[in-house]
This record gives structure tokens, C-alpha cells and sequence, in this order.
């Protein structure tokens, strides 16, 4: 009778990878030596851990008292984002327009398009370090840094964006013998218009973030007043600034999906 | 007879007319920031200026120092952005898998890991830097922290998105043979993870780099260190050697991780 053959020698089929294997022990070897050469050790470790008990012990209650500074920080936040957002948006539509490479030649959207990159590169403390010393402290320094950080961020995927279209509708509009601006506004645009709108929301969230930091380098905002806050020890108002920008950035998400859920 | 309507909108009233308060409250948000906010207008005028003077001190590049200082906080920002890298993956793993619906049933789990990675993502990595140098001093031991606990979030919400979509017909195959809790998770959800994970990590990898050239500003490590000695010293060339020496490493950055992307993927 001719049985099942249980006996075969089947592949093993989760086979050892030894490619992968040898990438992960790479891993390990420079954590081995990275931990090595940072001077990393266990007792800095545990004795910080003595330090955080005691910072966490100073930074609680939070200490509300000092409300006016902390509103009058948190609304120069507000407007910090707000101003630059829009400003940020606005330009961004140009730029992006101009460094799509289906609508462009090569000799406009190759320059802006580098433009764009440099914005990108830049973490934006560097940005506003760079501003703090050239047009002073304060908030103007903060408006511009975020600015090119939203340039940066918004033209490159409203770009990419516009670069996915269907070329179609455009040229239906270009058949009726349309100008420019009548092409970009009838059959760009309303392809894309809705995207947009989501960058814009997650850039004026992403801008309501950063301009809570931008304060430590004194480009304005709240960050400033954390700043100072850590370097006079005063970690009950630290406590009381962290949950009051926690508290701003879920507000500022909140908003934007109703934002989000009025242009879907 | 009923007549049909044959009026066509694009959008009902309502949705117009919500559209139309959105752009009214951005415009009186603009202009009731632009009347407080404290610019001073002979500053924006000479901008300009101020910058041209600030890049003509820039200018030439102080290449002899690089040697000097720049090569090993350069080292230490991207020992800083990797170690961070990996040490976040300690914490946002076990979170991912708490938050994958797919894995953990319970609300309660649910809602303590996206309690984690919230708060994670709300704190900016300065800030992380900033209690982590008051915990532990000055040195890469903040920077390092800051940069995972910054990560946590990020990782662990794409990570468990990516656990989420896992293919569940293989899972309920492992089940059916009966084996263990351990190897489903290694034999069944990583086979089916492990390219988004790996794109998660490298794309997250990128960002550090960037993050970790600016924790020195707070003490923490690294090329920021030096940038900011050399701008209180007010040496605008050992300054813009500093920057350019970011700029270069972030391409590289850019560079490695596209091409890494491009064999994994």
C-alpha cells in the first residue's frame, strides 16, 4: 500500500539568512564601541537616574503662578505660526508651480527647484540662529526661519503634486484657447487643490510646533521663556510651560482635522 | 409631474459656507497677528543688509579648522543620531506591537502606548535635550537620550500602522499548527514587516542626523557645540566651516539612505 511518506527531507523553510545575520552583528559591534567611545557607562546612567527623581520632584506641582508671562509667550507662539504659515503658504504656491517640471522648462524649475532643497537642508534652529543674528532677536526672526521652513517643506510636494496630474484637462483648457493663468487656475489647481490643502493644514500644525522652539536660540515665542526657565532652575514653571505647549499642540491638531474635514 | 432640478453645485451651502469661515478666520487671525506682534519695522528694512555684511564675515571658509574640532564632533553628531536610532527601537517596538490592533485586543493597552508616543512626539527633540542635560550634564549621554525619546513616537505609530496591515491569512496558518506566541510573532508578522521597518528606521535615521547637528545648542553633544562656541566667539568663518560640514554630512545622509532604500525595497 503505498502510505504518505512523512520521511522526506523537506527545506527547512525559514532558512537561516546569513547576510542578514552578519548585518545585525555589525549592529551590535558599534553599539559595543560606540557605547566605548562616548564614555557611556552603567554608573553615569544610575546615578542620573538619582538626578531625574529629584528633577521630577521639582517639576511637581506645576507652578501656574506666572500665568501672564506664560500667556503672553504662548500667544507670540500663536502668532509666530499663524504669520508664517500664511506668508510660508503663499509663496510656496508660486515656487511650487514654478518647479513642477511638466508645466516648467527645464532653465525655471531647475534653479527654483535647488532653492527649494536648500530650504530643506537646514535643520530650522540653524535657520533661526542665522536670523537671531542677522535681523535681531524677537519674533521676526522666528517668522522668517519658519517661512523658509515651510517654503522648504510645502513647494516640494505641492510640486511633486502638480507633476502627477493628468495632463488631459490641461490641454481641454488649452484647446479653448485659454491664457496662462486661466490653464493654471481652471485645470492645475482644482486637481490638486485638495492636497494642497492638506499640506497646508500639517505645515501650519508642523509651524505651531516649531515655533514653541525657535524661542531657546531667541527667535521669540514660549521657547524663550523655557529656556529661561531651565537656566534659573525653576522646574515647577517648566512643568507648567511643557503641559501648556503639550496642551497648544493638541489644540492645533484638533483644529486642523476640522479644517482637514471641511475641505475633504 | 414632479420637475427635476437641474441645477448642478459643486458643494452644498453648508459645505460653502464652512469653507468661507475657514478663509475669514485666517484672514482676521493674520491681521490681528500682524498688529501685535512685536516687529520692529527698521529691522525687517535692513535685513538685507545685515545679512550680506553676515555672510561677507563668513567668507573664506576656515578649512584649517576642521582638523582641529569639526572632524570629531562631526563623528560624535552621527554616533549620536545612530545610537539614538537604535535605542529608540528598544522602547517603540514593544509600543507598536501594544498598538497594533492585530495583536493586543485590550482598549486599555491601546490607549497607554498612544499616551506614550503622543507625548514622545509633542516634546521637541531640544526640549528632550534640554531636561535630559539637567538630568545627566552636559555630554552625548543627553544628546543620545533626547534623540530616542524624540523617535519613540514617530517609529512606534508608523511601525505599528505597518503591523496593522500584516496580511492575517499566514498568522491564522502559523496558529493552526499550533505554535507558539513567539514565533507568530517572528515566523508570521516579521517576514511581512520587516521592509517597512527597515524604511521606517532609515527614513527616522535621516531626520536624526539633521537633529542631532542643533542638541549641542543646549549642551548636548556634538557639532552644535562647536557651532555655537564659534558664534559667541563671534568667528564667522570657523562658523560657516561648521555649516558647510552639516550640509555635507546631511546629503551624505540623504545619499546612503536612497541608495539602501532602493537594494531593501
Amino acid at each position: 500500500m503505498a502510505g504518505i511518506n512523512t520521511n522526506q527531507n523537506r527545506d527547512n523553510p525559514f532558512k537561516q539568512n546569513w547576510f542578514v545575520t552578519a548585518i545585525w552583528l555589525l549592529v551590535l559591534c558599534y553599539v559595543a564601541y560606540s557605547f566605548n567611545a562616548m564614555g557611556l557607562s552603567w554608573e553615569r546612567f544610575n546615578e542620573g537616574l538619582g538626578h531625574a527623581s529629584n528633577l521630577l520632584g521639582r517639576m511637581i506641582p506645576p507652578n501656574f503662578s506666572r500665568w501672564s508671562l506664560l500667556m503672553s509667550g504662548l500667544v507670540e507662539s500663536l502668532e509666530i505660526a499663524i504669520i508664517s504659515s500664511i506668508c510660508g503658504i503663499f509663496i510656496s504656491l508660486f515656487l511650487g508651480l514654478f518647479a513642477a517640471r511638466n508645466l516648467m522648462p527645464n532653465w525655471v524649475s531647475t534653479p527654483i527647484r535647488t532653492l527649494i532643497a536648500l530650504c530643506r537642508t537646514f535643520h530650522p534652529v540653524i535657520i533661526a540662529i542665522l536670523f537671531v543674528k542677522s535681523v535681531g532677536f524677537g519674533a521676526l526672526a522666528g517668522i522668517l526661519t519658519l517661512v523658509v521652513a515651510s517654503v522648504g517643506f510645502i513647494a516640494k510636494l505641492f510640486a511633486e503634486a502638480i507633476e502627477e496630474i493628468s495632463l488631459k484637462q490641461v490641454e481641454a483648457i488649452r484647446a479653448t484657447g485659454a491664457g496662462f493663468t486661466s490653464i493654471i487656475l481652471f485645470s492645475v489647481m482644482p486637481q490638486v487643490f485638495s492636497r494642497f490643502i492638506g499640506f497646508s493644514t500639517y505645515q501650519l500644525d508642523s509651524n505651531l510646533r516649531n515655533s514653541t522652539m525657535v524661542g531657546i536660540v531667541g527667535a521669540g515665542g514660549l521657547g524663550g521663556t523655557l529656556f529661561s526657565a531651565f537656566q534659573r532652575f525653576d522646574y515647577d514653571f517648566v512643568a507648567a510651560i511643557l503641559i501648556i505647549i503639550i496642551a497648544l499642540i493638541m489644540f492645533g491638531e484638533f483644529l486642523s482635522n476640522i479644517v482637514r474635514r471641511i475641505f475633504r | 409631474m414632479n420637475t427635476i432640478d437641474h441645477h448642478w453645485q459643486r458643494f452644498t451651502l453648508k459645505q460653502k459656507l464652512s469653507r468661507y469661515a475657514v478663509y475669514l478666520v485666517l484672514v482676521i487671525a493674520f491681521v490681528q497677528s500682524i498688529q501685535s506682534v512685536e516687529v520692529i519695522p527698521e529691522f525687517l528694512l535692513d535685513a538685507p543688509e545685515q545679512m550680506a555684511d553676515m555672510f561677507s564675515r563668513m567668507w573664506p571658509i576656515d578649512f584649517a579648522y576642521y582638523p582641529d574640532t569639526v572632524h570629531d564632533a562631526m563623528v560624535e553628531t552621527l554616533n549620536i543620531a545612530t545610537l539614538g536610532t537604535l535605542i529608540t527601537l528598544i522602547f517603540a517596538v514593544p509600543l507598536a506591537l501594544m498598538n497594533a490592533s492585530n495583536i493586543v485586543q485590550s482598549t486599555w493597552c491601546h490607549w497607554i502606548s498612544r499616551f506614550f508616543l503622543v507625548s514622545s512626539r509633542s516634546v521637541n527633540s531640544l526640549v528632550w535635550a534640554l531636561l535630559f542635560v539637567s538630568i545627566f550634564g552636559p555630554g552625548v549621554i543627553a544628546g543620545v537620550l533626547a534623540i530616542a525619546f524624540r523617535s519613540i513616537g514617530f517609529v512606534g505609530k508608523l511601525l505599528g500602522e505597518a503591523i496593522e496591515e500584516v496580511n492575517m491569512g499566514s498568522i491564522e496558518a502559523l496558529k493552526a499548527t499550533g505554535a507558539s506566541w513567539m514565533s507568530i510573532l517572528l515566523k508570521g508578522y516579521w517576514p511581512q514587516v520587516l521592509p517597512a521597518f527597515f524604511s521606517i528606521v532609515l527614513f527616522r535615521w535621516d531626520i536624526n542626523v539633521r537633529e542631532s547637528a542643533v542638541l549641542g545648542l543646549v549642551g548636548a553633544g556634538g557639532i552644535g557645540v562647536v557651532l555655537d562656541d564659534s558664534m559667541n566667539l563671534f568667528q564667522w568663518d570657523r562658523v560657516a566651516m561648521s555649516l558647510l560640514a552639516i550640509f555635507v554630512i546631511v546629503i551624505l545622509a540623504e545619499i546612503v539612505v536612497v541608495n539602501i532604500r532602493k537594494r531593501l525595497i
